[in-house]
């Protein structure tokens, strides 16, 4: 599987609140939740995005609450891959349990920039960055990750 | 090599003598807990995979308690939604409005957690629960949906940081000084992936609410959880709450912790968070002419009745600032009839504060007290991220009832000593 889309990057520290503001968690509806990804950080976010495209960030992205609304409106507004140095442990868990392919790679994060385009393998954790002819390496999965991804989120993988 | 008392929960719970920081295991559950926010998502899911029972009623616990009473006809309709799966599934800790509360202050206060258990909450200050020697948790809906249907979840075993704590607090200093204090210290991923576990000599000295608010805060260090040595105070906290036996967990003599840290209580002085990041902390005399326009007392951090009657006793016979809101919110009904009955109401009301019944309310920018543009709010909740109380360009300071009470009578991020 492979991902290849435009780079949205952002700093430290990237909390759940500004992913999706509390004042949109009266909606449990993937597309409301998306039509305000990313608002209190980056306004323009929604109006930029493209399906495919890809978020880099810092240190801990997804820190704060645990709210599932916020990896859901990252898939949902079309944004194909998370690569960050560290995630915060809940949003990891949400991550992978949702399906949303998330990439732990220090080295690809202080290299790539804003609006880079970049292409990701996630069969073999190689990051291309298009724009710059470079290539990274991101810690793979566990297997027992992988089966939850594979199967499309963790519920999937219970029922099979 | 030992285990700390995170990892011999774990273990207890997944059948194994022992665990190893980094080993994946599976674990049996004994409370799996909602909210009106993160509940729907989880019904949602729980659904569509086409689970048709839950593993066993009376380990869930769903509590309506972020944008209740119902703050719009979507949040009505995610409370309704709750209510009759917890009817169809034979949920029986169900709290709806009324017999409510907010979540981390109602279920130790009901004893349905205790020492030794293993709990995950979709709500990231689940980790509350740590204050009575529990291993509790933060995840989000899908493993709540889970947890559900199977009565397991899946861990990563963590590594640990240890806090030793001595001495003893000063007056008008509180656990969440504490808490804040050790953010500010280790920062907002500093205990990332890790355990927070706080023992020592100093603890026969802080009281369950003081603990409670710093276990609900390890989650602001990025930790999996935080947890407490259990002692006599646990133990009659939990004494008339919990009706079962349970058992309790101290590290091993040779657990090994990536960090030690030792705290003498006594040294710590009032914190307050600056905006946006809980590791933001200036002690108060450091903290300068900050004017306020709103000071909220409450949220699963410190709504609790230690908190309430500090910021009592700090704004008896005195009145709110002009142009300052106050409000308070009682964490439960069962703190909210105490408080009325020992007469704080009265002294909040004529010192102009707003009293409100239990919610979460304003702490997450949902309703009960929202920021304009350009406002500042002193809060003795727990995250002032950009756009936490309202606008996103309000502020949030986060800081002790203590605090949060004098600064209302002054109109600006003040020390009780300025107003006593």
């Amino acid at each position: 599987m492979k991902a290849f889309g435009k780079v949205h990057k952002y700093g430290d520290n990237v909390d759940t609140d500004v992913i999706i503001p509390a004042r949109y968690l009266n909606t449990a509806d993937h597309k409301e939740l998306a039509a305000h990804c990313m608002e209190d950080i980056d306004a323009d976010f929604v109006k930029n995005v493209k399906e495919g495209d890809i978020i880099v960030a810092n240190q801990n992205f997804g820190c704060g609450s645990s709210r599932e609304h916020a990896p859901i409106a990252i898939k949902a507004s079309g944004i194909s891959c998370v690569i960050a140095s560290t995630f915060a442990r809940i949003f990891y868990r949400n991550a992978i349990n949702t399906a949303l392919p998330i990439l732990e790679c220090d080295e690809a994060v202080k290299n790539i920039d804003n609006g880079d385009e970049v292409e990701v393998d996630f069969d073999t954790g190689v990051i291309t960055n298009k724009t710059k002819g470079q290539t990274y390496k991101a810690q793979p999965f566990p297997d027992f990750m992988k089966e939850i991804i594979n199967a499309g989120g963790l519920l999937k993988s219970l029922k099979k | 090599m030992g285990m700390t008392m995170t990892q011999k929960i774990l273990a207890a719970h997944a059948g194994l003598d022992k665990v190893e920081a980094g080993q994946l295991i599976k674990c049996k559950l004994d409370m799996v807990l909602g909210n009106d926010v993160t509940t729907p998502v989880a019904i949602n899911e729980f659904e569509k995979a086409g689970f048709s029972g839950v593993f066993d009623g009376s380990k869930i616990s769903l509590v309506m308690d972020h944008f209740t009473p119902n703050k719009d006809i979507k949040s009505a309709a995610h409370c309704k939604q709750c209510r009759d799966f917890a009817s169809d599934m034979g949920v029986k800790n169900y709290f709806d409005v009324g017999d409510m509360g907010i979540e981390h202050a109602l279920l130790p206060e009901k004893g349905l957690v205790a020492a030794g258990e293993c709990i995950i909450g979709a709500d990231s200050h689940t980790c509350t629960y740590g204050a009575l020697n529990a291993f509790s948790t933060g995840v989000g809906s899908t493993d709540m949906a889970a947890g559900m249907a199977t009565g397991e979840a899946w861990f990563k075993v963590p590594s640990a940081i240890k806090f030793n704590l001595t001495g003893k607090l000063n007056e008008y200093v509180m656990g969440k000084d504490v808490i804040l204090h050790i953010i500010g210290m280790i920062g907002v991923d500093g205990a990332l992936y890790k355990s927070m576990e706080f023992s020592g000599d100093g603890l026969k000295n802080l009281s369950m609410d003081d603990r409670l608010s710093m276990a609900n805060m390890a989650i602001e260090a990025g930790a999996k959880n935080g947890i407490f040595a259990f002692d006599e105070i646990t133990k009659a906290y939990q004494d008339g709450r919990v009706n079962r036996p349970y058992k309790t967990y101290e590290a091993d003599k040779d657990a090994v912790y990536d960090a030690v840290y030792d705290i003498d209580l006594s040294k710590i002085k009032s914190t307050v968070a600056f905006p946006h990041l809980p590791e933001n902390t200036k002690t108060i005399d450091e903290v300068g002419e900050v004017k306020i326009d709103q000071v909220v007392i409450g949220s699963c951090t410190n709504g609790r009745m230690e908190d309430l009657e500090m910021a009592a006793k700090i704004l008896k016979g005195k009145h709110v600032a002009k142009n300052v809101r106050c409000i308070v919110i009682p964490a439960t009904q069962k703190i909210y009839l105490e408080a009325m009955k020992k007469g704080l109401f009265e002294i909040f009301v004529e010192a102009g504060c707003a009293v409100s019944t239990p919610t979460c309310g304003p702490c997450l920018g949902g309703h009960m007290g929202i920021l304009a543009k350009g406002e500042r709010a002193v809060a003795t909740t727990n995250r002032n991220f950009v756009g936490r109380m309202g606008h996103p360009e309000s502020e949030v300071y986060l800081a002790s009832p203590a605090i949060a009470a004098a600064s209302a009578v002054t109109g600006k991020i003040s020390d009780v000593s300025e107003v006593l």
